[in-house]
């Protein structure tokens, strides 16, 4: 059994963060250079830290597998960042960040983390603005905020639409300055394949050169993975269609720890499939439901109308109905979960019936045509392009898609994951959001890991590793990793098969969109497990990939990425069995509230709220990998302590 | 619907290519450009044929990936979409359309529709920054933006380097990408202390990449997903010029937010 220990620091949460950088060993100037860094990934996570470990005068190598740090999927992030910068002096505080952060995760997170995320929120901002990041102004030059993701403070700040993409073009500069003064050498086309552990410690990484397909080997005295979430298990999701789980998997092949894999998001104002060619979901931001209004007929009849021939009486504006407080901002996961329901009751919209109405009239009217297009412009315009619909005439559609996870890699206080040496960072670790995370907070979070926690939590786990003992690459540990990949390699080159890589995505996909996707239940859980399990098996048997492996070959590298997902997908599957309690975006149909509980009668929740079950389920689940994929993983559980909130029933009526 | 493709295949950068032509299976409006090749693919590996290879990631237009030549036009028939923006809707029943790379002596192929846009990155080392360490920064409301200014910036910055200006130029030249950078930084007041020399490295990386001098014919801009000004390029001219005279860059101070 692996031990997770999450090494908070003691004393009161609000110093805990400043006493434990204090306490944590430094290492001096002189000695830092001595030490190699191997971090992988340069989205929002990987490229700030690599430019500020760098700065601080550590040897960095990074890798990505793609052309430039600068394409990481962090670009594709639209609505913003939070920050508890209060610049709007309407009662936001380190404290409500922190607070609503963790009961917008619905108490599943760990208390420690995401107090010192707020307490980091505020140096994130300033940091970027100096970069000179283009965030949107006021006249008088300050910056501009948001409210955003049902936050009841302006607290997100923003740059049209574009944020994700220009605070990663802030940190890339900040990557390109440390690459152009030698302090980071930039792998790009790099996939990493496998992980080096010697003597128990993360000590390298195995890398296929996409372009030549040449193997290389590369040691480091810790390992960084910044390499973002795995939502593609789902096939159909708002990420790029790169964004994989391979360099995670690999960890946890190696004795890394997954955590919680079962907490995904599902973002509940998406662009709804049109056929089956579909190739991503595409997402339209949440702020568009500030001011649009969401609503489904309440008659099934009324279904296949025109949206303008259903008289005000006859639609069911039923997010303002269920969550008076809230209404349409009301958080994703319950947003989602309603449209959910509303649907499976017959009443969707659309060809396929599975769409709710996002409604501009209102705010048209309200506000002029005119403003609404300076609000939202682009995203009518992209809602047009790909719908050939006009929003400004008629409602838009939308449904429910994955978008984030909340689950990764396992890792303690110093984001370190139970594999000593290994760093785990972004949406790839598990630690922040909980069950659910709230919007503009893994922007928010990613830079936080990479700019300032890890920078100085990693001196702690150096400061025990002699550098001049570094493992070099010849070691057994590192042939062998290498010999793994190579095999893995000719393996899937060499199957005798008949279907594409891409026809078992699609079918996995399916299995867990419906065994594990946003209503989940024992019976169906366990149907998934098995199918996925038959899957695997197939997989290996008929997979056909072609083409050769030293050359430029974009089935073989996705043949690699849909094996993982497939692996990964079944593990999902038995987290989600395990935990026999419903909490934020984990939704189990046996747990929910019903008319008769005291919190639906106190008005707290609405029957058929998620349903936590403190007593048994307020831990961190963290699989440990048996050695086969055919073989049942081991739980380990992280219990989570809360010393300054009360676990309470979320409510958001 | 039905279309017929034209599709440049190449191995590699060691081999010549050609022309391919590929009859596509039955094509809905809906599908975007990419899921009608990926369509394509899929019935390619089906019969144990290659699959055409070419770049895509977000799929949405902010990536920069995407890079394909559509029937002469980089990133396809529309202004201001990248090629993973263009649906079939845009094409007739029957069409023939023809899928090429983008071509510049400064993007070499990597295989079939894929080209090395790495010169890029290394144009952005040479200058693409702001030098500020990692917690040296001031309050963010300390350094006020017009917001004039930030939106300028802002226009200049939403580029996403995805090369279709240089696939466009009969020069190959990067000056719309460079100019987007140049002035997206040297627009802010952050920028103004290395803004001549930024400059200055920036447009010597870009020649000594090999991209081709501007003629300002335009089709640079008429391309752009992102509709990015020629305007800039006087800008870039103009810093470039600044920093030109004045000399030596490590004698440089700021300048003012032209
Ligand atoms: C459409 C969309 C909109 C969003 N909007 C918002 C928003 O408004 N606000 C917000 O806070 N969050 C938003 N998010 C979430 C947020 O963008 C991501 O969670 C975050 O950017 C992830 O950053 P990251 O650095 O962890 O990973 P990524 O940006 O995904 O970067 C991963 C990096 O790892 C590399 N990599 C991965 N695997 C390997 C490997 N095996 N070998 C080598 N390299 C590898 C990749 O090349 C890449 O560089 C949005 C997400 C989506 C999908
Ligand atoms: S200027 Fe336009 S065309 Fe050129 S790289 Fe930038 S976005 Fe692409
Ligand atoms: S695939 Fe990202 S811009 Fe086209």
């Amino acid at each position: 059994m692996a031990t997770l220990n999450s090494n908070i620091p003691s004393g009161p949460l609000a110093e805990k963060w400043e006493h434990h950088k204090f306490y944590t060993k430094l290492i001096n100037p002189a000695n830092k250079r001595k030490y190699k860094i191997i971090v992988v990934g340069a989205g929002l996570a990987g490229a700030s830290a690599s430019a500020t470990l760098a700065e601080l005068g550590y040897e960095v190598h990074n890798f990505v597998f793609h052309d430039s740090p600068r394409r990481a999927h962090s670009v594709a992030a639209q609505g913003g960042i939070n920050a508890a910068k209060n610049y709007q002096n309407d009662g936001d505080s380190v404290h409500r960040l922190f607070y609503d952060t963790i009961k917008g995760g619905d108490f599943r997170a760990r208390e420690a983390n995401v107090h010192r995320l707020a307490e980091v929120s505020v140096n994130i901002i300033d940091q970027c603005a100096a970069q000179g990041v283009p965030f949107a102004r006021e006249y008088g030059g300050v910056l501009d905020n948001l409210s955003f993701g049902g936050a009841q403070v302006s607290r997100t700040f923003y740059a049209r639409g574009q944020t994700g993409q220009q605070l990663l073009l802030g940190a890339y500069s900040a990557l390109n300055r440390n690459i152009a003064n030698g302090g980071v050498k930039s792998y790009t086309h790099a996939e990493m394949l496998d992980l080096v552990v010697v003597d128990g410690h993360a000590k390298g990484i195995i890398v296929r050169n996409l372009q030549t397909g040449e193997i290389t080997r590369h040691n480091g005295d810790a390992v960084v993975l910044a390499t973002g979430g795995y939502g593609n298990v789902y096939n159909l999701s708002t990420y790029a269609r790169g964004a994989n789980v391979t360099a995670g998997w690999r960890a946890y092949k190696r004795g890394a720890c997954f955590g919680n894999p079962c907490y995904t998001q599902i973002h509940p104002t998406c662009i709804p499939v049109s056929g089956d060619y579909q190739s991503k979901l595409t997402l339209m931001s949440e702020s568009l439901r500030n001011d649009g209004r969401v609503w489904v007929p309440k008659r099934k009849e009324d279904c296949g109308k025109k949206p303008a021939d259903i008289a005000e009486g006859d639609r069911d504006y039923y997010l303002e109905r269920m969550y008076s407080a809230f209404g349409n901002l009301a958080p994703r996961d319950i947003a989602s979960r309603a449209a959910k329901t509303v649907c499976d009751e017959g009443r969707g919209v659309g060809e396929t019936g599975l769409g709710v109405y996002l409604d501009f009239s209102a705010a048209i009217q309200r506000l002029g045509e005119s403003k609404v297009r300076e609000r939202y412009g682009n995203l009518f315009a992209m809602y047009q392009e790909i719908t050939n619909e006009n929003a400004y005439q008629t409602p838009m559609r939308i449904y429910p898609a994955v978008h984030y996870t909340m689950g990764g890699l396992w890792v303690d206080y110093n984001l370190m994951s139970n594999v000593p040496g290994l760093f785990v960072l972004g949406e790839a670790n598990f630690s922040d959001h909980g069950a659910n995370r709230l919007g503009a907070s893994a922007l928010m979070q990613g830079l936080s890991d990479g700019y300032f926690v890890l920078p100085a939590t990693i001196s702690g786990y150096l400061a025990g590793q002699n550098p001049g003992k570094r493992p070099t690459t010849d070691t057994g540990s590192f042939k062998e990793a290498e010999e793994n990949v190579q095999t893995l390699t000719k393996r899937m080159l060499g199957n005798k098969g008949k279907r594409t890589p891409n026809s078992f995505h699609k079918e996995l996909g399916k299995l867990m969109w419906e065994h594990c996707g946003m209503a989940r239940n024992e019976a169906s859980l366990q149907k998934g497990i098995k199918a996925i399990g038959a899957l695997r098996e197939e997989y290996w048997n008929n997979v056909s990939v072609l083409g050769e492996s030293n050359d430029w070959n974009q089935s073989l590298e996705r043949a690699g990425r849909i094996a993982d997902f497939i692996e990964l997908g079944e593990l999902m599957c038995r987290d989600a069995l395990m935990r026999e309690e419903s909490c934020g975006g984990h939704f189990r149909e046996e747990y929910q509230y019903t008319p008769d509980d005291p919190e639906t009668k106190q008005g707290l929740v609405n029957p058929g709220d998620v349903k936590r079950r403190d007593d048994q389920f307020a831990f961190v689940a963290g699989w440990e990998y048996a050695g086969a994929a055919d073989k049942a993983p081991i739980l380990n559980k992280e219990p989570l302590v809360y010393e300054e909130v009360k676990m309470s029933t979320r409510s958001y009526k | 619907m039905k279309v017929t493709l034209k599709v440049w295949r190449q191995k590699n950068r060691n081999s010549s290519g050609s022309f391919k032509t590929y009859e596509s299976p039955e094509l809905n409006g809906n599908m975007s450009f990419l899921e009608m090749l990926d369509v394509v693919n899929e019935q390619l590996a089906t019969r144990g044929e290659e699959p055409i290879a070419f770049d895509h990631d977000c799929r949405e237009g902010i990536c920069g990936t995407c890079s394909l030549v559509i029937d002469g036009k980089p990133h396809g028939p529309h202004k201001g979409i990248a090629t993973c923006q263009t649906y079939m809707r845009s094409f007739k029943d029957g069409d023939e359309i023809v899928v090429e790379p983008f071509r510049a002596k400064a993007f070499p192929l990597i295989k079939d529709l894929v080209c090395d846009r790495k010169s890029f990155d290394r144009i952005q080392h040479a200058g693409g920054f702001i030098t500020v360490r990692t917690g040296a920064a001031p309050d963010a409301n300390s350094i006020p933006v017009p917001k004039p200014d930030a939106d300028l910036a802002m226009d200049a910055a939403q580029c996403i380097g995805c090369g279709a200006c240089v696939a466009a130029c009969k020069n190959a030249s990067a000056m719309l990408f460079v100019a987007a950078k140049i002035s997206h930084l040297g627009l802010m007041p952050q920028g103004q202390p290395e803004r001549y020399k930024r400059a200055k490295a920036m447009v010597d990386q870009m020649d000594e990449e090999g991209f081709g001098a501007c003629t300002v014919t335009g089709s640079c801009e008429a391309v752009c997903p992102k509709e990015i000004s020629l305007d800039f390029i006087a800008r870039m001219n103009r810093d470039y010029g600044v920093a030109l005279l004045r000399g030596d860059p490590k004698t440089i101070k700021g300048g003012g937010a032209g």
